[in-house]
């Protein structure tokens, strides 16, 4: 009986439910005994020149050990953008701002303190002069370069994907109807329950042995590294419990290397743990793109052309945000065939939280953007969403499918994911409810949403193909070790790679300790992000496996005086044995005895994978206070096969949340001046329990034949499917009075005047036309 | 300093405080119990409730010295060692928590809720979790495991 | 995230409290729950000196009939106002906007003397109060007196509590099978209305359509003139100044305020 494909239950759990997690700041290590607390001023100004600062009132406040400015680290590198020069190099941070703040919470100084409730009162009495520069908070404010963030850069323009120029005027000729809207994808707050936090301490070696919450232990040694000036061989990252990521704890922050430094500068451990107020004005925030789509095709239901044109708002210091048109780009035309369509893309720096990747990572937004088209589209012609869409869905393909925007879909199928998704949705019956509502003219009306998406997961990346390792070691007394080059924060990679390993060693699941994060045990990874670690890691894992297999093959051979090739391995004694003779057997822990047998495998996939899939959304509205609220969520999310289904079951859900939330709730907001006025949960209103409900997931699995799990990535999905499905299904349920579309999120104050505006537009055109009778 | 006499998992402790310590610095820096997180700042997320006296209460806004002469129970003492209680075995076997950052709290929550309402329907289970955040699980199968450990019928998937 | 520091001392009688206040004037703020108090502090929009922490008053608990009302101690807890039989019967609406405060962790500890001295014109207690036609008991060094709840509110945040008085007590009319009904309009179940409507007995009380809860007067007016629900409703934001935030501008508030005020009149328990 296979384990692969069965429901295990986490052998991670009993620790986190009973003793909890340990997480960065729960972390005690006798290296950090007598650390020092640290604690960042920040700007309160979006963008101003540094005049002066005064610490000499924070220096006198009770246990303050130390202060420092950007003026301190003055020796260190500035950080580049990534990739740079292919992002505007002119645009370079210091690890504390100095000279110019450019965003509200850019950390212009620090204050050190023995314990860590000193911290607080201390950098209260931090006294920073202040000259206010004109703060670029619009995005085509931005874009004019009347006030340019980086005088070395010159312009806010960060990178360009393509430019206006290379838009064909003539590629909408053909289309009988044209509709065209710019629609926001809104900043969002990555939001992790766990901020960021830091331990660091320098070892009389002089290396630096760091604890970070990350996503990749590997990315954030190199990063920090980087930041402090030094080489890679000399920081050591240790990556404790993790709680969540979502995409905003890849590599590291400058306050990472800051703390690091303040530690050999006093030669003394240093600790740090950011607040929620810091998260949420310093962590990285994700999406915020500006979409002008324009879809045409005919009246028939063909969409012959379709356009994206994309402002990516970058924040203040470019990071991978502004990369990510790229991927919006690539997904640009989704799973349809679209004859003609094209995606250029600009982004740009503005006086705001810097924007990274938050799940989904530029994917969600080409099927937000995609999905919000085909919906306006359908509207214009006065067709069923669903149906407009089946009839533009590319058809079967088991061959790779190369797309005009350069990305090989190598499997999917995406009718039978729409119809899957329909039938499980009862889409007539929801139809028929939402005809009988509009009929009666209930004050509560239903809406329908749908969204088709494909997606890419487990790409390379500029490092090279996508590729992860792992090394699997059977131990004489029966147990077993994995270290993995993914860096799970709660998707259980250590139950799923013991499955992977159980079934090839034939060692049950529980007697397996998977390790990752630490640098100096495993120098090489990818880590976890962009649904990488299930195709590439897990691979890993299973190759490593089998290749154990062959390795104790030959020692077996050797024990048991026989030929290899007459030897056959027993999953389920997990022993060797003669073909043909049973009694000539012996165990695979008892190869492992006069040398380690432990076989280290990098898995090198052909490429990326294309999940694929359709979640459909069911709204109510009440239109006479605007509210909505989210009734069910179906979804059919192809990731090929499933290794776990309640770990799958729990990426899934997670994503739908975390997508819904993006259309009905959760929104980033600057005043014209750039203070964020959504700077805690009380006002970031991060969703819970009450405003879901359970959802209702359909199974589908088409194997990819890139890895021989079968597996694509599945971790995303949800962000991906869902945002549209439920913005489409809020606009559907006021769509009989005349409203075509709501912006995200769907606060009740925007449907309410989404159909104020729609119905007033609808009593001019009524007595226009009785004035012209 | 004052003197603060509190029960900790039924352990009495007698132990000298600032006023100003918040009862889940007490609990993670003086008591070792560091299952409770702090999670924001403004009295949201839950991630710090423990049990006061048998309630839920979120621990980083109670005073330490408030809870002189009273009763705490963190995640760490819902149990025997190496034991699980029912909710926290109802957690498991549902794939109720990921990260795990959410899941003390979520669990003594859900325990209280319970503790006063022992057979809710999944709307109730809903709104008496509305103090406690989660960004990893989607509430999905937090749901699904309150109303396992409740007994009652299970919730479609 | 933390407050700034002070001392504590826990009061031993009402009295011991008024000692406490009088002699630290300003410096002293009282605490029960705080859950109102304690959030501030944390956030550093107050810090005193020193807390006076009246939780262990038994004078200040309990609740009881006394004639044709209710007399419910400052120091009930939330969760005890919204499970109490007696509140259930005699206020149920009361027990309702109590059940509605935060979430169960809040109600276990959040008390109705702290939130009503906390005065958030958008939080449920006050709004029920005022509706309700209740006052409050304060006491000071020179006595007991009693203050209605349409005069108790005297700005945003800002009630008639003088230096050196403790509210000692609610006072809510007894209305078994009276009617009422309560509207508290919110994105996510925990927040703050955006805006609430409670009414009872041809009072009607708005939630944060101004710097305190306040009587939509016109409303009330038209109800007695023999209006219908919606036409009374259609006057509710007359006379009220909403904010503006990202939740709402004042256009939207007010369109707010006539739809729950139909609805409260409408749909009654």
């Amino acid at each position: 009986m296979s384990i692969l494909g069965t429901r295990v239950l986490r052998t991670e759990d009993p620790r986190f439910l009973t003793s909890g997690g340990v997480y960065t700041e729960d972390v005690t290590d006798g290296r950090l005994a007598g650390a020092c607390h640290v604690f960042f001023v920040r700007s309160p100004i979006a963008h101003a020149r540094i005049a002066r600062i005064d610490l000499s009132a924070a220096l006198a406040a009770p246990g303050v050990v130390a202060a420092f400015t950007g003026a301190d680290l003055a020796d260190l590198p500035r950080i580049e953008p990534m990739m740079a020069g292919f992002l505007n190099e002119n645009m370079r941070r210091h690890l504390l701002a100095t000279d110019v703040a450019r965003f509200v919470g850019d950390a212009v100084a620090v204050v050190v303190t023995e314990q860590a409730y000193q911290g607080e009162d201390a950098i209260e009495l931090v006294d920073v002069d202040y000259d206010p520069l004109p703060a670029v908070i619009d995005l085509d404010e931005a874009l004019s370069n009347q006030v340019v963030l980086f005088d070395e850069a010159g312009t806010n323009v960060v990178v360009e994907f393509g430019n206006a120029s290379t838009l064909r005027p003539d590629l909408f000729a053909d289309c009988e109807v044209v509709v065209e809207h710019t629609i926001s994808n809104q900043r969002v707050a990555p939001a992790p329950m766990e901020g960021r936090a830091a331990a660091a301490v320098w070892g009389e070696d002089g290396r630096l042995t760091t604890w970070i919450p990350n996503q990749g232990a590997q990315g954030a040694r190199d990063g920090m590294a980087k930041m402090l000036g030094i080489e890679a061989s000399q920081v050591r990252v240790i990556t404790p419990d993790v709680g969540g990521a979502f995409g905003a704890k890849f590599g590291a922050d400058p306050e990472h290397a800051v703390v690091a430094w303040v530690a050999r500068q006093l030669g003394r451990p240093a600790r740090w743990t950011e607040t929620r107020f810091e998260n949420l004005i310093s962590m990285t925030h994700g999406r915020a793109q500006r979409h002008k789509i324009t879809i045409g095709g005919g009246r028939d239901g063909d969409v012959r052309a379709y356009r994206l044109e994309i402002t990516q708002d970058a924040g203040a210091y470019p990071r991978i945000g502004a990369v990510l048109p790229f991927l919006t780009i690539m997904m640009a035309s989704g799973p349809y065939s679209i004859p003609q369509a094209e995606a250029i893309g600009v982004s740009v720096v503005t006086n705001t939280t810097p924007v990274g990747a938050y799940r989904g990572a530029g994917r969600p937004e080409a099927t937000a953007a995609l999905e919000r088209a085909f919906d306006l589209f359908a509207a214009e012609i006065g067709a069923d969403p669903a149906e407009v869409r089946r009839r533009n869905l590319l058809p079967p393909f088991t061959e790779p499918h190369q797309t005009a925007f350069g990305a090989l879909y190598d499997s999917g199928d995406y009718v039978v994911a729409l119809d899957k998704a329909l039938a499980a949705a009862g889409y007539g019956e929801l139809r028929a409810d939402q005809a009988a509502r509009r009929a009666r003219g209930d004050t509560v009306q239903l809406g329908i949403g749908v969204s088709c998406y494909v997606e890419i997961t487990g790409g390379g990346d500029e490092a090279g193909a996508p590729q992860e390792n792992a090394t699997v070691e059977v131990h004489p007394d029966g147990s077993a070790t994995i270290l993995t080059g993914t860096s799970p924060h709660g998707q259980g990679h250590s139950t799923a790679w013991a499955m992977i390993a159980s079934e090839e060693l034939g060692i049950p699941v529980d007697r397996f300790t998977v390790k990752w994060g630490d640098t100096d045990l495993i120098p090489e990874g990818g880590g976890t992000g962009g649904s990488r670690s299930l195709q590439q890691g897990g691979a890993a894992v299973q190759q490593a496996s089998r290749e154990l297999i062959e390795l104790a093959r030959q020692r077996a051979a050797a024990a048991l005086e026989a030929s290899p090739d007459d030897l056959r391995f027993d999953q389920a004694s997990s022993s060797f044995a003669v073909a043909g003779d049973p009694e000539a057997s012996v165990p695979l822990t008892q190869l492992a005895q006069d040398e380690p047998l432990l076989v280290q495998a990098v898995f090198t996939a052909p490429g990326a994978t294309f999940p694929f899939g359709t979640h459909v959304a069911v709204a109510e509205v009440d239109t006479e206070t605007g509210r909505a609220v989210l009734r069910r969520v179906v979804t059919v999310d192809d990731a090929g096969v499933v290794l776990n289904p309640l770990l799958a079951e729990g990426q899934r859900h997670g994503g739908i949340a975390q997508g819904a939330a993006q259309a009905l709730l959760e929104e980033v907001v600057y005043d014209t001046e750039g203070n964020p006025l959504t700077a805690s949960f009380a006002d970031y209103p991060i969703v819970s329990a009450t405003e879901l409900p359970s959802f209702e997931l359909a199974d589908s699995q088409t194997p990819t034949s890139y890895n021989s799990l079968g597996a694509k990535g599945v971790g995303e999905a949800g962000t991906i499917g869902a945002t549209p499905a439920v913005q489409n299904a809020i606009v559907d349920a006021v769509a009989h009075l005349g409203v075509r579309h709501v912006e995200m999120p769907a606060t009740p104050m925007r449907i309410w005047r989404a159909i104020q505006e729609a119905q007033s537009q609808e009593s001019q055109s009524q007595a226009a036309r009785a004035e012209s009778a | 300093m004052m003197r603060v006499e509190i029960t900790v998992n039924g352990q009495p402790r007698s132990d000298d405080v600032e006023p100003r310590l918040l009862l889940v610095h007490y609990l993670r820096e003086v008591c070792g119990l560091r299952a409770a997180n702090v999670g924001c700042d403004t009295t949201s997320c839950g991630a710090c409730t423990v049990l006061l006296n048998g309630e839920s209460v979120k621990s980083c806004t109670v005073l330490t010295v408030q809870a002189s002469g009273q009763d705490v129970v963190t995640a760490e003492g819902l149990a025997p060692p190496g034991e699980l209680h029912p909710m926290q075995q109802a957690f498991r076997a549902e794939h109720g928590l990921q990260c795990g950052f959410c899941t003390p709290g979520m669990v003594l929550a859900a325990v209280s809720l319970l503790a006063e309402n022992p057979k809710p329907t999944e709307q109730q289970v809903r709104e008496g979790l509305e103090g406690n955040l989660c960004r990893c699980t989607g509430y999905h199968n937090i749901v699904r495991a309150v109303l396992a450990a409740a007994g009652q019928a299970e919730v479609t998937a | 995230m933390i407050p700034a520091p002070f001392d504590y001392v826990a009061a031993e009688s009402a009295g011991h409290a008024l000692e406490l206040l009088a002699s630290h004037g300003d410096d002293a703020k009282v605490l029960a729950g705080g859950h109102s108090l304690l959030p501030m502090m944390k956030l550093r929009l107050a810090a005193p000196q020193l807390l006076i922490d009246i939780s262990g008053v038994t004078e200040l608990a309990g609740v009881t009939v006394d004639g044709d009302e209710l007399v419910i101690g400052a120091t009930t807890r939330h969760a005890d106002l919204a499970g109490s039989e007696l509140v259930r019967t005699e206020a149920p609406l009361l027990a309702h906007a109590a059940s509605l405060v935060g979430d169960p962790q809040i109600r276990h500890r959040g008390t109705i003397g702290g939130s009503l001295a906390h005065a958030d014109p958008a939080a449920d207690l006050p709004m029920a109060l005022v509706a309700l036609g209740g006052s409050v008991e304060l006491r000071g060094p020179a006595g007991t007196r009693l203050v209605a709840a349409d005069d108790f509110f005297t700005g945003f945040f800002e009630t008639s509590l003088e230096p050196g008085e403790l509210l000692t007590a609610v006072r809510v009319p007894r209305r078994q099978g009276v009617p009422w009904g309560y509207q508290k309009f919110v994105r996510r179940a925990n927040d703050w209305a955006i805006v609430g409507v409670a009414a009872i007995a041809g009072r009607i009380a708005l939630a944060n359509m101004g710097p305190t809860p306040i009587r939509a007067s016109a409303a009330e007016q038209a109800l007695a003139g023999g209006a219908s629900a919606a036409q009374a409703a259609e006057l509710a934001a007359v006379g009220t100044s909403p904010g503006e935030d990202i939740h709402a501008d004042r256009g939207y508030r007010e369109h707010l305020a006539r739809v729950l005020t139909r609805r409260a009149l409408e749909h009654q328990a």
